[in-house]
């Protein structure tokens, strides 16, 4: 495999020109720009609040300096209160071109779509010789998720991609699972994991904060849909959900936007700290998807069984489908067919081997089917999170 | 109670509910089961009440009310009616011991 390296040492596995919005005024233009370019790695991402947020600048500072990211261009409205200056800076500091674009200083929304158009497509054009690396199973980064998950997610989809976590940590990659919303009632469960028993504790500890939280905010991570594909409580979907971190050690706990400083598995804690302050912790998939590419994730394994649909801007999404009745009514979304375990046709290390397949296939290139089609959602929201403790990045 | 225990043999597919854990009294659906189709359990024959998709749950076992509920071998909440063998285990008679479920009706077992 082959993967674009840059100056920090990390590898991706795609070179694209974000344009991203800093504010909702500027979505628009900054929506133009890429549509106009249709190009699959010219990708829009960007944040619609006007206030400043500690939480969403480094969420940026990280997404645009991700690996898989080759340049930027930064449109701005003018007047906003995000903190452009220091962006950009940020940007230029990891030696990629970036260019910031202001609507109240360009003259307006067709003036500075063109003048967009123009510095992506220059941006496109000047990273496309950028030094190609080796890249080596132990480079990958790769996050998980769940979603729409039903009574089959626990059995197939959730046990296979632990198995591919298993044997990706086995080659030296660095594998991050979610959300600690979804590991209520599982906590003393996944404490035994943990490789020493500070981390034990720590992983106690934010479980029971996600609890706190969720319960305060009136529900907890469990949707209408959970519920038709057969799951009944917020512990059994945890149960299912924490089957996707494998069987191996865990070695750390991270919050959005921290890099693992080690190989290994981490489990990332999206729950923000404090009292409850902007709503729901993450108000739909993409949000924690953003979250593992902002940590570093080449690449997301996202499991369903009622059947999401959804991609990710930066970092290819790749589709493990549970239940082998969606899996027959939307294949044409679905990267593997993880079904066949209930249907008692494959068992779960052989679908964790497809899995690991399908991996080293769109590392080297090979669109996954979210990909093609074009998903490339993306969504940030306002958090606030303090400092990691020391005990959970040992 | 709403299963009927029943020594008639009929046409079935080899594993329609699979026992994910030893010590489970839930089993799970890996292939929809008709209403009125008998079903396995135990060694023993038990009539489905209504059609049970794949991925829900029936009961293994009798479950009284206030009972956990075990699946992958852990508490996945408890009950809040009595349960029969073969009856299906959902949001009608069990509940979270953590944080209420909802639907888009309504919330429950508040």
């Amino acid at each position: 495999m082959k993967g674009y390296l840059r100056s920090d040492g990390r590898k991706g596995i795609r070179n694209t020109v974000v344009v991203a919005y800093l504010v909702e005024c500027a979505h628009h233009v900054a929506k133009s720009i890429v549509a106009k370019i249709d190009h699959s790695d010219v990708q829009l991402i960007g944040f619609p609040g006007c206030y400043p947020n500690d939480y969403s600048l480094q969420m940026m500072e990280k997404l645009c300096t991700h690996p898989n990211v080759g340049g930027v261009v930064l449109v701005s409205l003018g007047c906003e209160g995000f903190n452009r200056e220091k962006l950009s800076q940020t940007i230029k500091n990891s030696q990629r071109p970036i260019e910031t674009i202001v609507i109240q200083e360009c003259g307006g929304t067709k003036n500075t779509i063109s003048l967009g158009i123009e510095k992506a497509t220059t941006i496109l054009t000047t990273i496309a010789d950028v030094e190609h690396t080796l890249l080596e199973t132990s480079d990958l980064v790769i996050g998980t998720i769940c979603g729409g998950s039903d009574g089959t997610s626990g059995i197939s989809a959730n046990p296979a991609v632990g198995a591919c976590f298993d044997i990706l940590i086995n080659n030296g990659a660095t594998c991050i699972f979610e959300e600690t919303g979804e590991l209520i009632g599982c906590e003393h469960i996944m404490a035994n994991r943990a490789e020493s028993v500070e981390l034990g504790k720590e992983l106690i500890t934010c479980v029971e904060k996600a609890e706190k939280y969720y319960t305060k905010m009136g529900y907890g991570s469990f949707a209408p849909g959970n519920a038709e594909g057969g799951l009944t409580t917020q512990e059994e979907k945890s149960m299912g959900a924490y089957a996707k971190s494998g069987a191996s050690d865990i070695n750390g706990i991270i919050k959005p936007g921290d890099i693992p400083p080690k190989k290994g598995l981490f489990l990332m804690d999206v729950v923000p700290d404090g009292e409850p302050m902007f709503g729901f912790p993450n108000i739909a998939d993409n949000a924690e998807i953003v979250e593992m590419i902002a940590s570093g994730a080449l690449m997301v394994l996202f499991t369903t069984g009622r059947g999401s649909v959804v991609g990710s801007a930066i970092s290819p999404v790749i589709k493990i489908c549970a239940n082998p009745e969606t899996y027959n009514k939307l294949p044409e979304d679905m990267d593997i067919n993880a079904g066949s375990i209930i249907e008692g046709k494959a068992t779960v290390s052989e679908i964790g081997q497809t899995i690991f397949d399908c991996i080293l296939n769109v590392a080297s290139g090979e669109e996954s089917k979210s990909e093609a089609l074009g998903h490339k959602e993306f969504l940030l929201t306002y958090k606030k999170f303090d400092d990691i403790g020391p005990s959970c990045l040992n | 109670m709403n299963c009927i225990f029943t020594d008639k043999k009929i046409v079935m597919t080899k594993v329609k509910f699979i026992l994910l854990n030893a010590i489970d009294n839930v089993l799970v659906s890996c292939q929809t089961a008709k209403a009125g189709e008998s079903v396995l359990i135990d060694n023993k024959y038990c009539e489905m009440i209504v059609p049970i998709n794949v991925g829900h749950k029936i009961a293994r076992s009798p479950i009284k009310k206030g009972q956990q509920i075990i699946k992958y071998g852990v508490s996945i909440g408890s009950a809040i009616n009595n349960i029969a063998t073969g009856e299906h285990v959902h949001i009608h008679n069990m509940k979270s011991d953590y944080i209420p479920s909802h639907t888009r009706q309504s919330k429950m077992g508040e």
